[in-house]
């Protein structure tokens, strides 16, 4: 781990049944999640990705890039253009700084419309950085 | 009135605003304890497989921290009148829409399955009026703390925007659309590319109201978002629509109060057939008895067209229709907790 790292890019196809099953394992019933037509009258064009789904999928291409070591210890996200059915979401991350064995790094998730997602997740490794001894 | 609507004095945000530092859910309890199934499925969804998330030491994902104080399809338990009170004012503001914007969370220690969560969560933060491409509205923001067994297990602060679905104006071009706020993401929230495939006509408005002597004061009204019954001074019979002399004395003379907004469906109709310029069918159209006796027309909004019915409980509220004209509708309340925030 070292400041400026850059983790390899995930591609996530969003789909119907991602959406949905992220809404659904979330426990959030918000019917523009699951039903185009009720998504449609509170004027989004689709159903798309809730919150929680957006954070699980920060938090899971962060310890994807960290291994099986990797324990988050903070995820803050802020969200921008929705996540609806037929886009590719390319999570792009950066290592903004290293303490330790905690490093902080700065996630994109970007779509067809622009950023869904900009945050920074916090996450140790433990042993990751024996010899760093600041 | 579109100017002075936008800039009018902000009187719903400082209402808003006294509702910082009251608590949104005291002692909320998880609906289950956190659980290796609730777990396997979040992982299932997201396609993780981080090793951690299974066996016979299995934590739970850290970011599943929301999942186990949601209230599913049954509702939030522990949440307070506070909370309602608040998402009631801005739902009969017509701020009936809501979208998460932000989360954070910190992770003090992991969950494992069998820990039994507890929660209190205040209201962090009212933002004042912000009009952004979604539409109008204002910024909720809540702090919850997670607990197991009284010991600190997880910190979420989630904001929320509710506000007012803006009008769908293909036509205007996207510079003007530009409100002052909706975060920073480069493009944003509304679906350009749709946008772009939508070069239809621009939509026919709604007809407007005839105005005239005897109903100006009404009109006066809903322009600043008050809903105004007509009183004859005479004998005090409250009636509407306006009209110039009392249906029970004859009596010319006429003052006016302002309705709680609270009412019930009277009547209603659904319009399916035929479709007439400005509308969008299907749509509900009631007869609603206001809790001051009087009855009036408007949309049924919140809840779809078809599970309006009579005796509903509703509260009038304002829908700016367009650019110049807003009109009183009645949200439905029976939607208004039917909502994750």
């Amino acid at each position: 781990m070292r400041a400026g790292e850059r983790l390899e890019p995930l591609e996530i196809p969003v789909t119907r049944t991602l959406i949905v099953a992220g809404a659904i394992a979330s426990r959030d019933y918000q019917d523009v999640h699951h039903d185009p037509e009720l998504a449609r009258r509170k004027g989004a064009p689709d159903v798309f990705m809730n919150i929680l789904t957006t954070n699980g999928l920060v938090g899971r291409y962060v310890t994807d890039h960290f291994g099986p070591k990797a324990v988050l210890r903070k995820v803050a996200i802020r969200l921008g253009a929705p996540n609806y059915p037929g886009d590719t979401m390319v999570l792009t991350g950066t290592v903004e700084e290293v303490d330790g064995d905690t490093a902080v790094v700065r996630v994109v998730g970007a779509n067809g419309l622009g950023d869904h997602v900009t945050g920074t997740v916090t996450v140790t490794v433990p042993g990751a950085n024996p010899e760093a001894t600041p | 009135m579109a100017v002075s609507d936008e800039q009018a004095r902000d009187e719903l945000g400082e209402r808003l605003r006294k509702f910082v530092g009251r608590p949104a859910a005291v002692a909320g309890a998880g609906k289950d304890p956190v659980n290796a199934p609730m777990i396997r499925h979040w992982c299932e969804a997201l396609g993780d497989t981080h090793p951690a998330y299974t066996g016979p030491d299995a934590i739970a994902p850290p970011t599943m921290l929301q999942v186990w104080t949601m209230g599913g399809l049954s509702g939030h338990p522990g949440r307070t009148g506070a909370y309602e009170e608040l998402l009631g004012l801005l739902d009969a503001a017509g701020c009936t829409a809501v979208v998460a914007t932000d989360c954070e969370q910190e992770y003090p220690r992991p969950l494992r399955p069998g820990d039994e969560v507890t929660f209190d969560t205040v209201i962090e933060e009212v933002s004042g009026r912000k009009t952004t491409r979604l539409g109008t509205g204002y910024f909720i923001t809540t702090r919850t703390e997670v607990r197991v067994a009284g010991e600190p297990a997880g910190v979420h602060r989630f904001r929320v925007l509710k506000y007012a679905p803006a009008p769908h104006r293909p036509h205007e071009p996207r510079q003007q659309r530009r409100g002052p706020e909706l975060h920073e993401p480069r493009r944003h929230q509304e679906p350009e590319s749709r946008r772009r495939q939508e070069p239809a006509p621009s939509k026919p408005l709604r007809p407007r109201p005839v105005i005239n002597r005897d109903n100006a004061g009404f009109w006066q009204g809903v322009a600043e978002r008050r809903l105004l019954i007509q009183r004859c001074t005479a004998c005090g019979t409250l009636r509407h629509p306006w009209l110039p002399g009392c249906n029970a004395c004859g009596g010319l003379g006429w003052d006016t109060v302002e309705a709680s907004g609270e009412g019930t469906v009277y009547s209603y109709v659904v319009v399916h057939h035929p479709p007439a310029p400005g509308f969008d069918p299907p749509y509900a159209v009631a007869l609603v008895e206001l809790a001051e006796g009087v009855r009036m027309v408007g949309n049924v909004v919140g809840v779809p067209y078809d599970e309006v019915r009579i005796g509903l409980p509703v509260r009038a509220g304002f829908r700016r229709v367009d650019e110049e004209l807003t009109l009183p509708v009645f949200q439905a309340l029976s939607s208004v907790t039917a909502v994750e925030r």
